[in-house]
């Protein structure tokens, strides 16, 4: 055929269906790796990251499961019985040693579920209350960071998306509250929330199973501690949204109450991830913290905090009873520290510091 | 020093008397919010016993008027009020008792944190992955995961309860020994392993590698370019090492019972001595506030690479 140029005659070679030789050629070797598999893929390479990993699930399911099939619960005193004198022997047991009753059992030849950690100075079991103390300190960091988390990632992506004087106004407010010393405020309104009526606004509802004293913590962290969180997706959303494709689907007539949940947040996940993952630790440090000043979970529920402040008092006789929670929070926070960091290799190399 | 940098100085110190304002503000304010008053869990007075009291104290005046007043004196006379519970002393002269003792153990305790963290950042970053490198790397993270409170205890059984070598109590010379071991391990640790990790990358620079092709002795590139360039971030943890040590001295004061002003403040919140509460609170986080500008200011002046914003 003629080459013309401007033809509008097609080149029909490029109809013919592929050869063999050409389709082995488009032959996906292997499948497409997303960001997210990749970011899998190293974490698993990590071997701190993945053991921190199993620690802290076997710690949280043990935590889950165990006050269901333990035969002692954490608040029950095992010496006292209904119509009858508080029985003296089950308080302070040492591990593995059994109050007056049970012995009388033992030798009856009965089996007597063993107390592994004894029991405390009131004749609780010590092993269960540090499981349910563990479930406690655990949840605590989990939902105050979840708290902060949408806190901060709303008013963040917020002050990012619109920018100008709605940027302006939430970044001072922003700054006011990063520059307050955080732990003085929370020592402050947790004192405070515990004396204002917040027990008796919360009674009858699901609330009052949580307790005030949780519920201040949760809200003194709602105010206070979302502003790092809100600084670092405004800044990721400043970036991000000078980007082509909001451009695109801001062109299609989207709103910022598409775009923002769409297009914005899914695009700085792996930051957000990363820093909700770091600060379940810092959650837990400030609730321990609280509690040892005796501003932490209502008793008798215990908290890791709360036991080891309790223990503070018997500490000549039953250093046990400070080492023990002590001990899992240290191996709480640590695991929870290598994994956060494990994370934020794999999924943002270039946050590392 | 440019227009720029005096700028930012003035911008950072705006913002630090509005935050002293925001923090009187709101510890007035949440004061007041706690219903019936700080008389209320004491013997059972007469009601006008009960009025009494308030008028002596000026609680019965309007909150807005309460709140002018409270601030003119703060701000003219450092003049926080009366002592709810500690009869005829005033909540200034109790704060400046406690400071007495607890800016000399912060400061200790801050001293050691930073000689012991620059020596053994710098010893691990020029050793990297040696067996000194990994024992340090291992000892630290195990101290910054470990709550103050717990580190004081452990310290307190080992050589006070079962060695037996030093007093529980903190108000001797030799007391202040375990105190202040407690209260620097955190910030020990913290600096360094920010110490080594700044030291590695200005080990990693161009100018470093220059200066070993031309033959420097490693002495003095150690001290005279490594160390000098690392110390920077160091320079930003200065305020929060401070606010670390004053939230820490609360608990580690209660600990070793030392006479200051976390244990005071500790006190004031279990006996509601609201203006105690107020004074401590207010003093604490001036304080706080004041070391962050200063460790602020000073990073960007010693580094003038670093962008003002």
């Amino acid at each position: 055929m003629k080459k013309r140029l401007f033809t509008m005659h097609v080149d029909l070679d490029a109809f013919f269906p592929a050869s063999d030789a050409e389709k082995e050629y488009m032959v996906q070797m292997r499948p497409s790796s997303t960001f997210f598999k990749d970011g899998i893929k190293r974490l698993r390479r990590n071997k701190v990251a993945m053991i921190s990993f199993f620690i802290i699930v076997i710690i949280a399911l043990s935590s889950i499961i165990l006050p269901m099939v333990w035969p002692y619960s954490y608040d029950a005193m095992l010496g006292v019985a209904p119509g009858k004198p508080v029985d003296m022997s089950y308080n302070n047991l040492a591990p593995f040693t059994y109050g007056y009753t049970e012995q009388q059992k033992i030798d009856e030849g009965e089996f007597v579920f063993p107390h592994i950690f004894g029991t405390d100075s009131a004749g609780r079991d010590y092993f269960i209350r540090v499981v349910y103390g563990t479930r406690i300190s655990l949840a605590v960091g989990f939902f105050a960071s979840i708290i902060v988390l949408i806190i901060g990632m709303t008013i963040g992506s917020i002050a990012g998306y619109c920018g100008g004087i709605v940027d302006l106004v939430i970044m001072r407010i922003v700054d006011i509250i990063y520059s307050l010393p955080d732990t003085l405020m929370v020592i402050l309104l947790s004192a405070v929330l515990k004396e204002s009526g917040l027990s008796e606004a919360i009674e009858g509802t699901v609330l009052a199973k949580i307790g005030s004293n949780i519920i201040s913590l949760f809200i003194v962290f709602g105010v206070l501690y979302w502003v790092s969180m809100s600084r670092l997706i405004r800044g990721q959303i400043l970036s991000l949204r000078e980007q082509e494709y909001v451009l695109a689907a801001r062109a299609a007539g989207a709103k910022g109450r598409w775009i923002i949940p769409k297009h914005l947040i899914p695009n700085c996940i792996s930051v957000v991830i990363i820093s909700t993952a770091l600060q379940i630790p810092n959650a837990i440090f400030t609730e321990s913290y609280l509690s040892f000043l005796g501003l932490g979970v209502n008793a008798p529920m215990p908290s890791l905090g709360s036991l080891a402040s309790d223990a503070l008092n018997g500490i000549q006789s039953y250093p046990s009873r400070l080492v023990i929670p002590a001990l899992v929070i240290s191996l709480i926070v640590l695991s929870l520290n290598l994994f956060g960091d494990g994370l934020r290799d794999a999924f943002d190399p270039k946050l590392k510091s | 020093m440019n227009t720029k940098t005096l700028f930012y100085i003035l911008k950072r110190l705006g913002l630090a008397v509005l935050t002293v304002w925001v923090v009187i503000t709101v510890t007035f304010f949440v004061m007041r919010a706690v219903p019936g008053g700080p008389f209320v869990g004491e013997k059972a007075i007469t009601p006008a016993a009960q009025a009494a009291l308030e008028a002596k104290y000026g609680l019965d005046k309007p909150v807005f008027e309460q709140y002018l007043t409270y601030l003119k004196d703060i701000v003219t006379k450092f003049d926080f009020g009366p002592s709810l519970k500690q009869r005829g002393m005033d909540v200034i002269d109790i704060i400046i008792d406690g400071m007495k003792t607890s800016i000399k153990l912060g400061l200790i305790a801050a001293f050691i944190a930073l000689i012991t963290g620059i020596v053994l950042g710098s010893v691990a970053a020029l050793r990297r992955n040696s067996i000194i490198d990994k024992i340090i790397m291992v000892i630290t993270t195990a101290f910054v995961s470990m709550p103050s409170f717990i580190m004081g205890t452990f310290l307190l059984i080992i050589f006070a309860v079962n060695l037996g070598i030093l007093p529980a109590n903190g108000t001797t010379v030799s007391g202040m020994i375990l105190p202040v071991i407690t209260l620097s391990l955190y910030p020990g640790a913290y600096i360094t392993r920010l110490t080594r990790s700044s030291m590695l990358d200005v080990l990693g620079q161009d100018y470093i590698r220059t200066a070993k092709a031309k033959g420097v002795s490693s002495r003095s590139i150690i001290f005279g370019h490594a160390l000098k360039n690392s110390l920077i971030p160091v320079i930003t943890y200065f305020g929060p090492m401070l606010a670390y040590i004053v939230t820490g001295s609360l608990v580690v004061e209660k600990i070793f019972a030392v006479p200051g002003i976390g244990r005071a403040f500790v006190d004031s919140i279990t006996g509601r001595d609201y203006p105690l509460i107020m004074g401590t609170t207010i003093v604490l986080a001036t304080l706080i506030v004041i070391m962050n500008l200063v460790s602020d200011i000073l990073y960007k002046v010693v580094d003038p690479r670093i962008n003002l914003e």
